[in-house]
């Protein structure tokens, strides 16, 4: 088990006054709750943060905390020391009140007390808490990475779920468990997939929680989304912008041909209708020319480009003035 | 995971645009009594149609501001004006986000 330095977490030193623990911790909360951040790590900081403010807040807490010694180092390797809760009694009181359901071992150890009976109602702090209140499970959430190729077409999913111990089970390690699961095709960026009675385990003989899984579309390297329309820019020769042309493009769908009018310029827009992800209604497909111009790496070539240069009447620079 | 081990298949519902959800099936789904749903939607932030809370039905969307606003209360001790103005600007920012994002994209070709 790992030392966690409270103080450290909130920002503050070890003599802080209970009023800057408090602003440190409202501040921090703000900051990592996991709907206003976007840092990855966000759920975890959120919850590092109200566990130290469950210790720090709580003055007899606080002083069994710092009796332990600034010794020790984040993330150290620790035991409590021998004789540790002599002079205090957690248990049965651990907790005043925020969720403690995810609290670290390292918190459960030094003021989880009474788990001798486990199961959840002792992890909130005693048989009488458990007797007294039925709580359904938390609802969890899990971002699932899905390509554009299965946001199209839809896709099935194995996850790997990762468990918090059952009341029933009482002190059982959290454990991964698979699920597969449906991703129906036409999903966008960070919609919702809802399954009920997927999420953690309820307590006091409450239901469990859901389980909501939020789409995160893996950038493609071809295709870009706005909304459900799909962007691709395709490279056209300069006689097939200038002649028009039959070109191959890659869709979602598979290949398809597309008629370039001639006279076309770099960035023209061409709508493949319906192409895009599928929906009520349904996205397009959006072509942007982009003329790539063959390299002039050879006589013939060099004699092509100049015979051009010579017979062309071209200034692409006539509406600047220069 | 052990081999072999059953692999169990969850049924999911995708919360898009033509879910809409009665008030009971937003209760069962939220685990909120009706009360704190009328509250919700007194103060806009989740908007049903239909007159009368019988025939009130709601956007699939409306779960998740609904859990959001939710969250924030109990987690930063907000009151509900509160965190209805959280929710609204939270989403303008995951929109213009998202925006920025497309926008990105197009523009790095």
């Amino acid at each position: 088990m790992q030392y966690k330095d409270y103080y450290k977490i909130l920002g503050v030193g070890r003599e802080a006054t209970h009023d800057e623990i408090k602003r440190a911790y409202r501040k921090l909360a703000r900051k990592y709750h996991p709907d206003v951040s976007k840092e990855p790590n966000a759920e975890e900081r959120f919850k590092e943060v109200g566990e130290s403010y469950e210790v720090l807040k709580d003055p007899q807490k606080r002083e069994a905390y710092d009796r332990l010694g600034a010794g020790y180092q984040a993330g150290q390797d620790f035991s409590p020391p021998p004789g540790w809760e002599g002079g205090f009694d957690f248990r049965g009181g651990g907790y005043t009140g925020a969720d403690a359901r995810n609290f670290s071992d390292f918190f459960e150890t030094l003021f989880g007390g009474a788990r001798a009976g486990a199961g959840a109602g002792a992890r909130r702090g005693g048989a009488a808490w458990r007797t007294s209140f039925r709580m359904r499970g938390e609802d969890e959430r899990v971002r699932v990475p899905v390509t554009l190729e299965e946001a199209f077409h839809g896709a099935t999913r194995t996850l790997h779920v990762h468990t918090s111990p059952t009341p029933s089970s009482g002190r059982s390690a959290p454990h991964t468990r698979a699920l597969k699961v449906k991703i129906p095709a036409g999903v966008t960026q960070g919609q919702q997939i809802r399954l009920a009675g997927q999420g953690g385990p309820g307590a006091g003989g409450g239901e469990t929680g859901d389980l909501y899984l939020e789409i995160e579309l893996v950038p493609h390297s071809l295709f870009k989304l706005d909304k459900r329309d799909v962007y691709l820019s395709l490279p056209v020769a300069p006689w097939e912008a200038a002649l028009g042309a039959k070109v191959p493009a890659p869709t979602l769908s598979g290949k398809v041909d597309v008629t370039i009018p001639a006279g076309s310029q770099t960035g023209r827009k061409l709508r493949l209708k319906g192409r895009g992800l599928p929906g009520d209604p349904s996205g397009d497909q959006y072509v942007v020319l982009q003329i790539v111009t063959p390299r002039a790496d050879s006589d013939a070539a060099r004699a092509l480009y100049e015979r051009m240069a010579r017979e062309m009447a071209f200034d692409p620079r006539a509406d600047m003035g220069v | 995971m052990p081999r072999g081990q059953r692999i169990a298949a969850a049924q999911g519902l995708l919360l898009d645009r033509r879910l809409a959800l009665t008030l009971a099936e937003l209760c069962d789904a939220s685990g909120l009594h009706a009360e704190a749903v009328f509250g919700l939607v007194e103060h806009g932030v989740i908007d049903p149609c239909g007159g009368s809370p019988r025939e009130w039905r709601f956007p699939a969307d409306a779960l998740r501001r609904l859990k959001t606003v939710t969250r924030l209360q109990e987690d930063l001790h907000l009151n509900i004006e509160g965190a209805a103005l959280a929710i609204e600007l939270l989403e303008e920012v995951r929109a213009l986000r998202e925006r920025v994002r497309a926008l990105e994209a197009l523009l790095g070709e």
